[in-house]
């Protein structure tokens, strides 16, 4: 009997030392990311760094019109991946059911989520880049929305299956149309897991490089033209950094610890709503 | 049931089927006006089904359907024809869960009434007022009108959903089990309600709780595996049923 009892205990140890080093040896290197990303970033951190534009190599200057330049596309991209996304979910949620169009949708909607960024930039240079016969911010928050459609797709789906049906019913029950009861009634019971999805598309689109090189590529130079190339985020840190200029290797040190924080802001945020959500369930 | 009692609704040969199983069988009968209808059985036995046709509430799930009649005031709201928008707006329903819309205790009540009638800001005020005064819950909600209609107790929110209902004036107020989810104080307020509320409508009520269909209803129609076996005036179905299923049920022989 004691013997048995020993062999329990030490499976369990083994077992949960083995899953501690495990969790310790992952949050190593994230924490070593953040760290190297932190002390290299801050250093670079001033006024100069939002106000002044990007600078010729050797030169003191800023990230100003590659911040702006995020913002900008950014921004785009989720005026028109948020609406055609809501309203693709809703489908999926509120009228396609189980049919075989909504299983369709669902299917390539799922291989989107996890199609390589690069693939969707390469298809935005094809349809947009070469048709205008150059890079333009235009197509760089195009190819952006593309990316964050599906995440907003799907989140949108799933909290709208979260709404109690009952609650349908009894909007329905009191004689409103379906649309009235979708938009009065079921979207505001799903408002903050959407808002959710949203802000968390927002974030993953933050970051991305590849799509971004083959559309929006980049700029020296302040621009807000949409039919130019214009400088981002992540393209000034990628040729920065593998630049041989210690001033822009700083440079692409701040604008990395920049995406970060943004990143780690709209993720706090989202999971501020998460837990709405649950309460509100 | 007496045939000189004018029925507010007449179901003649109704069957529904969920698909390829038929949960409805043949009935046939007379929801009298201004009366408390209830319908007991055991579970699955098709006395939500049987509601749930009443305002065609089950066409929101593809597969079920109904054949036979169901007038209202002489009406088939079965016909293809039949406006569905009025027919809600004329029977209203209170499910099993309170059912409060993510948004304020007045907007609550004054979504129904916006889906028929545009009325200038003092008029909505009163239809509230008005809706929650018959449903019982003015006096406890009146100084939190702004306040989410899900901060309410379940008691008072179906209440609410009850004064909901109310608010777009119904003639026919079909409740699924409404009490069954309370404590017995929510229940016996919602109880009371049912009583006061007879005066002015016709109500249909499903209900596990016998000593509830007994306690609120003129007449009671038992149902067990998609008929209705017996279907009379409440006090002879409770003290003296004609047939002998319905007399175990009542006993507690099975259900």
């Amino acid at each position: 009997m004691d013997l048995r009892y020993l062999r329990r205990r030490t499976v369990n140890i083994v077992n949960l030392t083995g899953s501690l080093l495990a969790t310790v040896f992952g949050l190593f290197w994230l924490f070593w990311i953040l760290w190297t990303t932190l002390s290299y970033g801050v250093s670079a951190f001033d006024w100069n760094l939002f106000h002044q534009n990007t600078p010729a190599p050797g030169a003191a200057g800023g990230l100003a019109n590659a911040i702006v330049g995020s913002l900008i596309m950014v921004g785009l991209a989720t005026v028109i991946g948020t609406p055609v996304g809501i309203l693709a979910g809703t489908y999926l949620a509120e009228y396609g059911g189980r049919t075989w169009v909504a299983g369709t949708i669902r299917f390539i909607n799922d291989i989107l989520l996890s199609a390589p960024s690069i693939i969707i930039g390469l298809f935005v240079y094809e349809m947009v880049v070469i048709r205008m016969g150059h890079f333009s911010a235009l197509a760089g928050a195009i190819a952006l929305a593309i990316i964050m459609l599906p995440v907003v797709i799907r989140t949108t789906e799933e909290m709208l299956r979260l709404v109690p049906n009952p609650l349908r019913e009894a909007a329905l029950a009191l004689g409103a149309p379906r649309w009235k009861m979708i938009s009065l009634v079921a979207y505001r019971a799903a408002l903050s897991g959407i808002l959710t999805g949203v802000l968390l598309a927002v974030a993953r689109i933050a970051g991305e490089t590849a799509p971004l090189l083959f559309t929006a590529l980049n700029n020296q130079f302040w621009s807000t033209d949409l039919m130019q190339p214009m400088a981002n985020l992540p393209v000034v840190i990628f040729q920065f950094a593998m630049s041989p200029y210690p001033e822009w290797h700083t440079l692409a040190w701040a604008g990395s610890l920049l995406i970060t924080l943004s990143v780690l802001a709209l993720s706090i945020l989202a999971r501020t709503l998460l837990r709405k959500v649950r309460l509100e369930h | 049931m007496a045939n000189d009692i004018h029925g507010k609704i007449q179901v003649r040969d109704l069957n529904f089927y969920y698909g390829k199983y038929q949960a409805l069988k043949n009935i046939s009968l007379d929801v009298a006006t201004n009366m408390v209808t209830a319908f007991i059985g055991p579970s699955g036995c098709g006395k939500s089904t049987l509601l749930r046709t009443f305002n065609r509430m089950y066409e929101l799930y593809p597969g079920q359907r109904a054949t036979g009649e169901i007038l209202l005031d002489g009406e088939n709201v079965l016909a293809p024809g039949a406006d569905l928008f009025r027919l809600r707006a004329r029977v209203g329903m209170v499910f099993q869960k309170p059912t409060p819309f993510p948004m304020s205790i007045y907007e609550n009540i004054a979504f129904g009434v916006r889906l028929y009638e545009k009325l200038p800001r003092s008029e909505m005020d009163d239809r509230v007022e008005w809706a929650l005064t018959q449903a019982a819950l003015w006096g406890e909600v009146k100084d939190k009108l702004r306040q989410s209609g899900m901060s309410l107790s379940g008691g008072q929110q179906q209440r609410l959903c009850i004064a909901r209902a109310i608010a777009v004036k119904p003639e026919v107020m079909l409740l699924d089990e409404p009490a069954s989810a309370l404590d017995p104080i929510s229940t016996l307020k919602i109880e009371e309600l049912i009583y006061e509320l007879k005066k002015n409508y016709t109500i249909v009520i499903v209900t596990h709780n016998m000593q509830q269909a007994a306690r609120v209803s003129d007449f009671t129609a038992f149902m067990y595996l998609g008929e209705a076996v017996e279907f009379g005036d409440t006090n002879t179905i409770f003290t003296n049923p004609s047939k002998k299923q319905t007399e175990d049920y009542i006993t507690g022989r099975y259900g």
